[in-house]
């Protein structure tokens, strides 16, 4: 059995990890509510974007001299799977959700006897991988300096892709991230990016017909890799958000555990002390008695 | 005068959106202006000077390139870097200029004819911002 002063000692650090575990669920949340703002402010620019290349691009996908960032190199030997995590973690299962995801795609991949690679943004996605797959991680993008997610460090990654597309070390490129639903609720997500997938509009109004200038393919060529940009700059943010909101309730639940820890350790603190002093005066009563 | 709907939007935030009498695009084939019941265009934009005219009031706003759509709902610009004229940092935007012309000497090739070509235009921003700025 602890002795007395072991049990203070020991509730004593409880109550410090709540103190703490409490603090960044505070700050997560003060986070979450700047990186929800910026995912909002991103987003209508991605949806003015998806409009105006799901316009030209139906139109383009069926002409043999489409792009190949749109139509595809014609084959899909080598999948390039970009992955983008976290930098840090007590967030629960946020990153290993992501990961998990990927590693299922490549496996099931491998298994058709296709080739993967993989390039991870973020630290502690890279980590996972790094275990299994360690000789496919072509490259990998820290994103630990960075204070405040701009649309320069997205441009930097898609640079970095279409160097390699260009390079022709790759065939279909799969982009890796969490979706923000809500604060209890982040989805892991694959999205295909290169080539593209344009979304059939369900409407049957038939589209308005645009004068281009310059011409619609030169438009498409200068865009496609733009929005390329684009989507990885939307799942960065997407992912900041899940990130904070994944880590908000896993430093709630962290909380609460410890609220319900201490509870515990205090009862047996209080039962043990008691028991001593009923032992003490029992004591002292049966020495008077004998004297 | 009739007005028309004008969104411009960059990547990180929604930098305008309202009813407008008049915009003067700088397009990549030349600077063209839209007024409301303008045909449906699709242009690419060139860093330059964006005129937006609102009840007699005039605003200008740099953008970095882009694109520009017009369709019966308004005008809708996406541009890569928006920057109204009373926000501009005069000094960091001549050191980016001073920044592309040394990097100029790397570049080869087609890409040294599209950095040159970048550059005109950011000088040419320049350039109107002191003429403008001594009125």
């Amino acid at each position: 059995m602890a002795s007395l002063k072991d049990m203070r000692v020991r509730i004593a650090s409880t109550k410090a990890t709540q103190k703490i575990t409490k603090a960044m669920q505070m700050v997560a949340a003060s986070k979450l509510r700047r990186a929800q703002t910026a995912a909002e402010a991103a987003r209508p620019y991605a949806e003015k974007m998806d409009a105006v290349i799901s316009n030209i691009a139906s139109a383009a996908a069926g002409s043999p001299g489409a792009p190949v960032l749109l139509a595809g190199t014609g084959r899909d030997q080598v999948h390039l799977l970009l992955v983008c995590t976290g930098e840090r973690g007590l967030c629960g299962a946020f990153n290993s959700a992501i990961v998990r995801l990927a590693r299922e795609q490549a496996l099931s991949l491998m298994n058709e006897g296709k080739e993967v690679r993989f390039f991870c943004v973020g630290r502690k996605g890279y980590e996972q991988l790094r275990r299994t797959f360690d000789k496919q991680i072509i490259e990998h993008v820290d994103l630990r300096s960075v204070r405040q997610l701009g649309f320069v460090n997205a441009e930097d990654i898609a640079k970095k892709v279409l160097a390699r597309f260009g390079a022709g070390e790759f065939d279909v490129c799969t982009l890796f991230y969490s979706q923000f639903k809500s604060v209890i609720a982040q989805v892991p997500t694959a999205q295909q990016i290169i080539p593209l997938v344009v979304e059939e509009k369900a409407s049957t109004a038939p589209a308005t017909s645009y004068e281009y200038e310059p011409e619609e393919d030169e438009i498409l060529s200068r865009l496609l890799p733009r929005n390329l940009a684009v989507q990885i700059f939307r799942a960065l943010l997407e992912n900041n958000a899940s990130f904070y909101g994944a880590q908000m309730s896993a430093m709630d639940n962290a909380t609460r555990n410890a609220g319900e820890m201490i509870r515990k350790q205090t009862l047996v603190y209080n039962r043990t002390r008691q028991a001593q002093i009923t032992k003490e005066l029992i004591e002292i009563i049966s020495g008077a008695e004998a004297v | 005068m009739a007005t028309f709907h004008f969104d411009l939007v960059s990547p990180e935030k929604l930098a305008f959106s309202g009813e407008v009498d008049q915009v003067d695009v700088p397009g990549v084939e030349g600077d063209f202006g839209v007024l409301a019941g303008h045909a449906p265009v699709v242009a690419a934009i060139r860093p330059g000077i964006m005129v937006v005219t609102q009840g007699g009031t005039h605003r200008k706003i740099i953008v970095l390139g882009g694109l520009a759509e017009v369709n019966e709902k308004g005008l809708t610009v996406l541009a890569d870097v928006a920057t109204s004229l009373e926000e501009l940092d005069r000094q960091a935007f001549a050191d980016q200029i001073a920044g592309m012309e040394a990097k100029l000497a790397e570049k080869e090739g087609s890409e040294l004819d599209r950095a040159i070509e970048r550059l005109d235009h950011f000088k040419s921003i320049q350039h109107q911002l002191n003429t403008t700025a001594m009125h």
